[in-house]
């Protein structure tokens, strides 16, 4: 902070005839610095480590800490990884939930935020706010109240179930009685009840910007879309859609990102890391590195595989919002 | 014609009923679960209000000991210590950067903006295995030092993001005003600059506090002595078992929650206008 006051005024530089011949003004990159100095030791040193990591064998803490040597095997963690059924079971769930999710979190998402848009001003101001709710609840709390929701005696949604007319129950589900059933116990259910926890949590995000989105349309193009008798659904996909296609870009984008990593809740639900048939990537990874017997080269071969996947959807990202910041 | 428009209108108000009560149930259900005594939770016919609402699972997390030795208000002192010297550091580190990227034209500057983005992009779960490898050999592994300076790096590239928009939005001609009239670059910053940038300052703080606040993985793994937990990981500790206290889980939720949705809601606006930037034209 120091050098502030020793460094020269700019805007009365600017006026002066020697302008051309102007040192490098440093001030920039001495503010710049703390920053860039965190960001490159807790967010890049760590991802170039993440790498390093998964070319060793370290199953030892003492390894993490230096006190005893790393021996290098090459690709052997990775090989390990590809080459077990198991992880293509893991890979397979997670994009498959990563896409089931992002799609129902942005139709619902778009959906709501259609409907804020034509509701009446304390109408939308009061739904507005049960789904600022949704959105402000923290993952952990929300993943445990939806467990509550879930619980096999006294949970709502076994209620509801024992409450279903025995025979109808019977006719659907094959079963009259719900207390006692574990909501959680078959992987399909589990990732069903995970979606529901995910979306729950996510598509607010996506209403409030569709919302933000729409607002910035002029109004009169959706009215003379509709005067020359287009519904909904035409005036939706040929003049809301288009105009907001770049927002839409981004929610997108930006939920693949969140829906692949989805750790917190997955924990929650799950009640830690030994049940393996709900694993996704990130779990795997964290539960190959941590759950004794530690393997953290493993783990963080299949931190990197993780990585890249994103790393593909981050160029997009980046490409979208360099784009308009260009236009 | 007009009964056709009676018939939307409700239509749509029903829509959105349906919407206001899925995403606002499970809140309402935590804090009502938090005030019935134990026979109204474990009944097998639900109420939706609390017949008999009592405080007793707020006392009880609150006085008693949730593990031996330690009680609900050590965990939430720890995630308050935690949070809040995240929120300090990582907004004075963002503000001196914000300036930056704001005021000036300079090389690399679009670089480092680029750089922020991606940044932001990395899977942080993917760092917990590095991170936990550097907290080792600082001998910082179960310290709540560990779980500040990761926060602070987490938070950190958001925070700039979003102050240089800030920044950027204090008219230039104030400090030019200023700097014609005598005054120094620290004294425009520190008189000009600052008073008109700390809203946004407020509000990029309450972001790294939620961050901070909410983070589970990072806190599950550097911390081992259950007097230094942070509330996250208290939770999943006592509520893992297989006779779950509900009522008591729901209180230590809500006091978990609470602040968060508080917080949220005053700055909630920011966000949108942070992540999908630039996107929506006003």
């Amino acid at each position: 902070m120091t050098t502030l006051t020793e460094a020269p005024e700019a805007s009365a530089a600017r006026e002066t005839p020697a302008r051309r011949r102007r040192p490098v003004d440093r001030l920039p990159y001495l503010l710049l610095l703390p920053c860039l100095v965190i960001i490159a030791v807790l967010l890049l040193w760590p991802l170039g480590q993440v790498v390093t990591m998964s070319f060793f064998k370290l199953d030892n803490v003492r390894q993490l800490r230096g006190d005893r040597e790393w021996p290098w095997v090459g690709l052997a963690n990775y090989t390990e990884i590809l080459g077990d059924p198991f992880f293509h079971t893991v890979l397979r769930n997670t994009v498959l939930f990563a896409l089931a999710n992002v799609l129902l979190t942005m139709v619902l998402g778009t959906l709501v935020g259609l409907l804020l848009n034509r509701l009446s001003a304390r109408m939308a101001t009061f739904v507005g706010t049960c789904v600022m709710l949704a959105w402000a609840t923290p993952a952990l709390t929300g993943a445990i109240v939806w467990k509550w929701i879930f619980d096999d005696t006294s949970g709502l949604v076994t209620w509801l179930f024992n409450a279903l007319p025995d025979g109808l129950s019977t006719a659907l589900f094959g079963r009259a009685d719900w207390t006692g059933y574990g909501w959680f116990n078959s992987p399909l259910l589990f990732f069903a009840i995970l979606t529901l926890v995910v979306v729950w949590h996510s598509f607010p995000f996506i209403a409030v910007s569709v919302l933000a989105g729409l607002k910035s349309v002029p109004s009169e193009l959706h009215e003379a879309a509709r005067v020359d008798g287009a519904g909904p659904w035409k005036v939706f996909w040929k003049v809301t859609f288009p105009l907001l296609r770049p927002v839409f870009g981004i929610l997108i984008v930006l939920s693949t990102i969140w829906d692949f990593k989805v750790f917190t809740q997955q924990f929650a639900l799950a009640g830690g890391t030994q049940d393996r048939t709900t694993y996704m990537l990130s779990i795997y990874s964290y539960a190959s590195a941590f759950s004794p017997p530690p393997k953290y080269g493993l783990g963080a071969a299949i931190a990197v595989i993780l990585t890249l996947i994103l790393l593909v959807v981050t160029g997009f990202y980046v490409r979208m919002v360099l784009r308009q910041e260009e236009s | 014609m007009k009964r056709a428009a009676v018939v939307k209108r409700v239509a749509l108000n029903g829509a959105g009923l349906l919407v206001a009560l899925f995403a606002a149930f499970p809140v309402y259900w935590m804090i009502s679960t938090s005030l019935k005594p134990n026979r109204e939770i474990f009944s097998t016919t639900p109420r939706p209000v609390p017949a008999n609402p009592t405080l007793e699972h707020y006392r009880e997390i609150l006085t008693g000991d949730l593990i031996p030795g330690v009680t609900f208000v050590d965990f939430f002192l720890n995630s308050v210590l935690v949070a809040a010297a995240t929120v300090l550091l990582s907004g004075l580190v963002a503000l001196l950067a914000a300036t930056a990227v704001a005021r000036f034209r300079f090389r690399l500057r679009t670089s480092f903006l680029i750089m922020l983005l991606v940044v932001q992009m990395i899977p942080l779960e993917a760092l917990v295995i590095p991170l936990f490898l550097m907290i080792q050999r600082l001998g910082l592994y179960n310290t709540l030092p560990s779980l500040i300076l990761t926060y602070l790096g987490f938070s950190l590239p958001f925070a700039v993001w979003m102050l240089r928009g800030f920044v950027a939005a204090v008219p230039k001609e104030l400090e030019e005003a200023a700097a014609i009239d005598g005054a120094s670059r620290a004294q425009t910053f520190r008189r000009i600059l600052f008073p008109l940038v700390a809203p946004g300052l407020v509000a990029t703080s309450i972001f790294s506090f939620i961050t901070a606040w909410n983070e589970l993985i990072f806190a599950l793994t550097f911390i081992n002595d259950q007097d230094r937990y942070t509330l996250p990981v208290a939770m999943t500790f006592f509520f893992g078992r297989d006779d779950t206290a509900w009522g008591s889980v729901m209180a230590a939720s809500t006091l978990l929650t609470v602040p968060v949705i508080i917080f949220f809601v005053l700055v909630q606006r920011r966000m949108v206008s942070g992540l999908v930037a630039g996107a929506v034209k006003g």
